[in-house]
């Protein structure tokens, strides 16, 4: 499946363009001379091993690729370019870095950079950055080794190939050097390119000694003592304040009238200004500037905006889902990315056909830090300051709101307050950036307050699905059919890094992806159709597992129905499909990223059954397990995932209770192990929310809720047991920051079925909808 | 014209008297580390010590803590060694790390009330403070290694010691 990130470096050949990291700090020291920052804020955020902030900019050291630098007091500067926001990104690719290069880890700093070109893509999300640094970071590191290993060489008067490397030293025979030493002492000049890193030789899995290993976050210390510093903590002298005033549609609406007569009234207020935006990321919109945030917020509330709302002021959950239900009926329109020879005859020759639709609700981001930015031009260089996940996507679109060129433009990096695929979507930037414009450039702080956040969400989109599988008799099937809509948010973002379907078609691989499992069922037709009144009423956005974590909510059910269906165990029928076959082999898997298929599918599977004692009879009433399987994001970079969950269905109120849930991955090497865990963990939680606690609602055309009286997500009152297990492998590492979330909810549905002997097949699951079911149920 | 103390230092601030503690904690004072969550005291990732009692520092006007001990996360232990944060590192707790300043000031505050919780003490308390990286596995397992901590630590008070 799709990576933005080849893609858009293809299109835009933004690969290294040979800056070096000293000019750059050059740059960057001179302008944190002139910020005057008043706060925290610098140019970078660099971590040390202590977990202490150091402070930014660091001199600039021996750099043997763009992406470490050694100083001579021995330090290593470790380049992340990924946004920390929450995974410990920093310290799981430092490891693999300092592995690779034999360095001392207590030596190792992490460093955020700001906005560069010679960064290449920069991009969080997908559950990517350890999959796509891992062969990266270790060519740095070994490139880095075998540059101080030849001057430690030649200051210790032997052969390079005579001496050992180890925590940071070179060593022959008795005599060491360090590479604090080798680099005040020798002065190396050699770098590297990237195609002679590539044809560096790399250790062998049995030769690391810090991947794998259990090791304290580096981001960590900061989080403890209020030190870290957010988007939000971003200050500079002279910023005003400002909070945007939310038209009524996402698009269309245009102001009509403006009155601040109120908000004059309010100390502090000084002035709105309504948006002129040429990216047109958001139309109709109205700012308002305050000397204080508290006077912003008041101010906005008395702004008195009168708009001609766009079309969609009326559009509602339900309009978005009956929108879907046509679209997967329809056998025109939308991408086939899967469509197997003879899937077509084989539901034209089926005895029956088995169908199921299942549908999910909008799920917001509810990030805990609102979005933010602060925005302001000083020596001709635009300066965005915030927490952000993709960059480079949305440079050229601030470029376009500002009508400056993209290189006039630079945003400095911070922790995210929460990104769960929020900040993917830089659009909060614009109005910042506009307002600011609209004062010459002076400093604008625009904090949206919760209710705003929520009203300008890029939510999860509102989905449809219709699985069906040609049955020959009672127990045989010989073809299957998944058709899904829901609003594409890479169509409405980035539609270059829109995949394109077997027929052709572009599609939004994040809105299918997961559909196209590693079961062989015979010949497959996935269809993934993107539902334009969810496109055209809100912006959809990228949520945490995207479409893997809704597309197995249909997947995992329908082959639950099935197996009852025609008579056979959950388990057993999903292990005989993960055979590691299928049309063209496709299943066998395809090294590096896949090595071994479904057969490692299998493998969770069957280890997961054996941990949560799957077929032992439960002694409480209404009380069962359920069990569901995946291969977390993408077909190219599966994480082989098996989730089990503890149901007790309370018949007089509706209310389902997990009591526990397991968790069976295959990520391949495990970088940071305790890191992994963490991820599974909040994403095993994002999953029961999911299912249980949350579920927007989109009322004319906006969502519902604005807050936590409505809106709410699990607490830590609803945290069930867990049991989280990885299993050992040198393969090559993919992600996990997303892969908890994807099979809890089935495996949910799955066991409140096994539990009570009904079917939820909307997502959330709601009280209402199992009492409604229980009655249904009786009368039947 | 209010007057407060702050992490043990007086400080006074001409501000409207309804404006959030929250806010002049952050802008007027400049110390970052509370956090705006939900602006209605839902969340608990503004919350601070008033009085040594957590408070959701988004819901207080100013005016209401006149003369008052205020604590935040960067005054609860002159050396961030509180044995809250002390727990929260060994477990590894914080992800995203943006409620984790006013998951700990509650957590705090929970050891004073109950020097050995309960699970269910903890989720009572705790309830109130969101975690949307669902870090919650660990925020209780370290309250419970904090608690030990607490106990060879002397007491689980506020290092400025000004409001036990």
């Amino acid at each position: 499946m799709g990576n933005p990130e080849r893609i858009f470096a293809r299109r835009s050949g933004r690969a290294g363009n040979g800056l070096s990291r000293r000019s750059f700090l050059m740059t960057a020291l001179g302008a944190g001379l002139t910020f005057g920052f008043s706060g925290k804020a610098s140019a970078e955020q660099i971590i040390g091993p202590d977990g202490k902030a150091v402070p930014s900019p660091v001199p600039p050291g021996f750099e043997p690729t763009i992406w470490c630098s050694v100083q001579p007091d021995g330090f290593i500067d470790v380049n992340i370019i990924r946004a920390e926001m929450g995974q410990h990104v920093g310290t799981a690719l430092a490891r693999i870095l300092a592995d690779e290069m034999e360095a001392d880890w207590e030596k190792i700093r992490i460093v955020h950079v700001d906005t560069d070109p010679k960064w290449g893509m920069m991009v969080t999300g997908g559950s990517w950055s350890v999959w796509q640094t891992w062969d990266q970071f270790r060519q740095a590191g070994a490139a880095a080794r075998t540059v101080l290993t030849e001057e430690g060489a030649k200051l210790l008067g032997v052969p390079a190939d005579q001496c050992t490397v180890r925590n940071s030293v070179v060593s022959a025979g008795t005599r060491s050097v360090s590479f604090g030493e080798i680099v005040s002492q020798a002065k190396p000049t050699r770098s590297f390119t990237p195609d002679e890193m590539a044809k560096l030789p790399l250790k062998t899995p049995g030769e690391r000694r810090l991947i794998g290993q259990q090791v304290k976050a580096l981001d960590i210390p900061g989080k403890t003592t209020g030190e870290a510093v957010y988007g939000i903590d971003a200050r500079v002298d002279g910023m005003v304040y400002a909070r945007p005033k939310i038209p009524p549609t996402r698009y269309g609406s245009k102001v009509l009238s403006v009155d601040d007569s109120a908000a004059k009234k309010v100390p502090g207020y000084i002035r709105y200004i309504a948006l002129d935006d040429p990216s047109e990321t958001v139309p109709g919109w109205v700012v308002v500037l305050a000397s204080s945030y508290p006077a912003a917020i008041r101010a906005t509330d008395l702004l008195n905006v009168r708009w001609q709302a766009g079309k969609t002021a009326h559009v509602s959950e339900r309009d978005i889902l009956d929108h879907g239900r046509q679209q997967t009926a329809s056998s025109s329109g939308g991408s086939r990315i899967m469509d197997d020879k003879g899937v077509d005859e084989s539901f034209s020759k089926a005895a029956h056909v088995f169908e199921r639709t299942y549908t999910c609700g909008s799920v917001m981001h509810y990030q805990l830090e609102p979005m933010n930015a602060l925005v302001f031009l000083k020596d001709g260089k635009w300066e965005v300051h915030c927490g952000n996940q993709w960059q480079t996507l949305f440079l050229p679109v601030f470029a376009k709101a500002l009508q400056v060129p993209e290189e006039q433009i630079i945003m400095r990096s911070y922790m995210l307050g929460g990104g769960f695929g929020r900040r993917l979507n830089g659009d909060y930037v614009v109005p910042a950036a506009l307002a600011s414009k609209a004062i010459d450039g002076k400093p604008v702080k625009l904090i949206l307050t919760r209710s705003d956040d929520m009203l300008f969400d890029s939510f999860r989109s509102p989905s449809v699905q219709t699985l069906r599988l040609a049955m020959d008799g009672k127990k045989g099937f010989s073809g299957f059919q998944h058709h899904a809509s829901a609003g594409w948010p890479t169509q409405v973002m980035a539609e270059a890094a829109m995949e394109k379907g077997a027929d052709g078609k572009p599609y939004d691989q994040f809105a299918i992806s997961g559909a196209d499992t590693w079961y062989d069922c015979g010949p497959m037709l996935v269809r993934a159709i993107s539902n334009d009144l969810a496109n055209d009423t809100f912006r959809p956005g990228w949520l945490r597992s995207v479409s893997a974590g809704w597309t197995p909510w249909a997947t995992e059910q329908f082959w639950d129905e099935v197996a009852h269906e025609i008579g056979r165990d959950p388990v057993e029928l999903r292990l005989s499909m993960l055979n590691g076959e299928g049309p063209d082999g496709r299943n066998k898997g395809k090294a590096p990223d896949s090595t071994g298929g479904a057969l490692r599918q299998n493998a969770v599977l069957r280890r997961l059954t054996e941990k949560c004692g799957w077929g032992q009879k439960q002694s409480d009433p209404d009380t069962a397990l359920g069990i569901a399987t995946g291969f977390g994001q993408e077909r190219g970079m599966p994480t082989w995932t098996a989730g089990a969950a503890l149901v007790h269905v309370n018949r007089e109120t509706g209310v389902v209770t997990c009591r526990k849930i397991w968790i069976v991955i295959d990520a391949g090497t495990i970088v940071d192990p305790d890191g992994a865990l963490a991820q599974t963990e909040g994403g095993a939680l994002w999953g029961l929310s999911m299912a249980l606690c949350e579920g927007g609602e989109i009322v004319d055309g906006q969502p519902k809720d604005r807050n936590l009286d409505t809106y709410t997500p699990l607490r830590i009152t609803d945290v069930p047991e867990m049991d989280v297990e990885f299993i050992h492998s040198t393969e090559k590492p993919t992600g996990l920051g997303e892969p908890g979330v994807t099979t809890v909810a089935p495996a949910i549905s799955n066991a409140i079925f096994n539990a009570v002997g009904i079917r939820m097949r909307h997502l959330p699951i709601r009280p209402d909808d199992v009492l409604a079911a229980l009655r249904e149920k009786t009368r039947s | 014209m209010i007057t407060f103390r702050l992490n043990g230092r007086d400080v006074s601030l001409d501000v409207p008297e309804d404006t959030p503690l929250l806010w002049a904690i952050r802008d007027d004072l400049g110390l970052t580390g509370t956090k705006f969550g939900c602006g209605v005291g839902q969340c608990g990732a503004c919350t601070v010590h008033v009085g040594g009692r957590a408070t959701r520092s988004c819901i207080t006007p100013i005016s209401a803590i006149q003369g008052a001990d205020v604590t935040t996360i960067e005054g609860l232990d002159p050396q961030g060694s509180h044995p809250v944060q002390q727990a929260w590192r060994e477990i590894q707790v914080p992800q995203c790390g943006y409620c984790q300043s006013g998951q700990i000031m509650q957590a705090a505050s929970l050891l004073k009330d109950y020097p050995s919780p309960t699970d269910e003490e903890i989720d009572g308390v705790m309830g109130g403070s969101l975690c949307r990286c669902m870090t919650y596995i660990r925020i209780r397992k370290a309250i419970k290694q904090a608690a030990e901590l607490a106990r060879n630590y002397g007491s689980a008070t506020e290092g400025d010691s000004s409001n036990g």
